[in-house]
């Protein structure tokens, strides 16, 4: 057998890298597609693969036949050159995704969060653990065992918080695997004590919590009811997220459990000073109702909660951003792209060259290695 | 049109012949270092900076598209067909002629360069550049001043 020892990258090979990235570059944003559920079929039972033929995946969303009940703004809600030249859908193909991504931008840490089809949410919870599972090991098999800049999320069926603990638990202790997957929108309130079980064996296994925008949970994403266009439903991710972390900051999850980490992906993040503020002031006089609270709701959101950068609020005043981020914290912001999504951030475009080096330095890597422990 | 209506900093550059773009066709070029991508639309041939203001997608990878236009909710107007071009990242829009951004047009914009149909003839002397390929003298050719 030949052994062909490939030459290092070139400094021009990664065009796409900024400068100031040098704690690494870390997207904590990637989310890998399967061609279709057949990818996962190697790791389904007889019995799960015969039901996915049968009568496949059941969101809780009715009349959506399980897909987003928005139109998106392009096919597959894709970068229109994110497409392989050889065929197949955007993030399908590992060869693509280097030259194009990773090898483009020069990302050292790239983070996937698989998205539907991956058995969230699904109203069956068998099928949901059964296809949670195997999304995992073909996430491993696909993408995290071929390429080493890649991190896996544990995909769980977060409805099913005993099914999910299991499966973080069997994932524990895996380097390949970085952080436990839920959605932004789930059937009821994610600090609901039925979901605990999910954030214990979180907490026990190193791994941090993250929130990405999206999930089928069969409520309207406004609390008025379903808006008329998907530039509202972009826009709701900030106020799924909002429900989220109030619901688990007042509900003394992080009372419970002061190791929990929690990452907010792709909901933004201006808004997140204003929500603490609204706590502290209601919890001075309410104090009363959430006796399990020991401290002020802001100060579990500082000490507990990450976000991510993609999609940035883009205020006419970068001032402005400058002083939420800074209310947030400058070491609590990760940098995320959404490949191959068509609300992609480009690295070199998406932090604002007006922040200072050692702050972007810090959001391009430095805070994803803390948080992750890469 | 004559040569001295082009700046004197100016060059001029044959990036394709006629026939290489057909009507809604487009294509890539590079002119003074710059990616520059060359639109026929309906015969008329214009030419915008590739990159988009917003974080740098290439126009050139985006799809054509239309203006919609609204009096106010509820009514809709689909007008000038194939005349705009869309970033295949965020969806911003440019005008093909003008090089306007759709959402913001006094203020956000991709360059647009002056572009001419020249014969073949004409262009086998004066001060023209035409590396990529060679110029026939039967033939008609996109030039783009930059």
């Amino acid at each position: 057998m030949n052994v062909i020892q490939a030459p290092p990258p070139r400094a021009d090979a990664r065009p796409g890298r900024p400068a100031a990235a040098t704690l690494g570059l870390v997207d904590v944003d990637i989310h890998p597609r399967a061609h279709s559920h057949a990818d996962f079929k190697p790791w389904l039972s007889e019995r799960w693969w015969r039901y996915a033929q049968e009568y496949g995946p059941r969101a809780r969303h009715g009349f959506t036949g399980g897909q987003p009940p928005f139109p998106k703004a392009q096919p597959l809600a894709c970068r229109r050159d994110a497409w392989p030249p050889g065929g197949g859908t955007p993030a399908s193909d590992l060869g693509f995704l280097r030259s194009h991504h990773l090898d483009a931008h020069g990302i050292d840490i790239g983070v996937l969060n698989p998205l539907q089809p991956s058995g969230q949410g699904d109203r069956n919870n068998g099928f949901s653990a059964a296809l949670c599972h195997a999304v995992n090991e073909w996430q491993l098999e696909t993408w995290l065992r071929p390429e080493p800049r890649l991190r896996g999320s544990v995909v769980v069926p977060y409805e099913d918080a005993a099914a999910s603990a299991a499966e973080i638990r069997q994932r524990a202790g895996d380097p390949n695997f970085c952080q436990v997957l839920m959605m932004s929108r789930t059937a009821e309130p994610a600090g609901n004590p039925r979901y605990w079980p999910i954030y214990e064996a979180a907490a026990e296994a190193g791994l941090p919590v993250a929130f990405h925008a999206f999930g089928y949970s069969g409520w309207a994403m406004t609390n008025t009811g379903w808006p008329s266009f998907y530039i509202e439903e972009v826009s709701e991710h900030a106020t799924s997220c909002q429900n989220q972390v109030t619901s688990l900051v007042v509900e003394g999850v992080f009372e419970r459990l002061p190791t929990l980490k929690v990452v907010l992906i792709e909901c933004g993040f201006a808004w997140l000073p204003s929500v603490a503020w609204r706590l502290d002031r209601h919890w001075r006089h309410l104090k009363g109702e959430v006796p399990h609270l020991r401290r002020a709701p802001s100060e579990y959101i500082r000490d507990h909660i990450w976000v991510s950068t993609q999609p940035m609020e883009e205020p006419e005043v970068g001032r402005h951003l400058r002083d939420v981020m800074g209310w947030i914290g400058w070491d609590r912001i990760l940098f995320a792209t959404d490949y191959p999504h068509w609300d992609f951030d480009d690295p070199r475009a998406a932090v604002p060259g007006t922040l200072p080096e050692e702050v972007r330095r810090d959001i391009y890597g430095g805070n994803a290695r803390r948080v992750y422990g890469f | 049109m004559s040569q001295a209506a082009v700046p004197a900093a100016k060059r001029r550059y044959v990036v394709a012949a006629v026939g290489e773009i057909p009507p809604g066709g487009r294509k890539l070029v590079e002119v003074a270092g710059r990616k520059v991508v060359v639109f026929n639309l309906g015969g008329e041939f214009f030419a915008l900076g590739d990159r988009c203001p917003h974080q740098g997608g290439s126009l050139a990878a985006g799809c054509l598209t239309g203006e919609v236009s609204s009096p106010g909710p509820g009514e809709y107007r689909y007008a000038r067909r194939g005349e705009m071009i869309r970033c295949p990242w965020h969806y911003w829009e440019f005008d093909i002629r003008t090089g306007q951004s759709r959402f913001d047009p006094g203020r956000v914009r991709t360059r647009r360069y002056d572009t001419r149909v020249e014969p073949g003839a004409a262009l086998q002397d004066g001060p023209y550049r035409a590396e990529t390929f060679a110029v026939h003298v039967e033939s008609d050719y996109v030039v783009v001043d930059a």
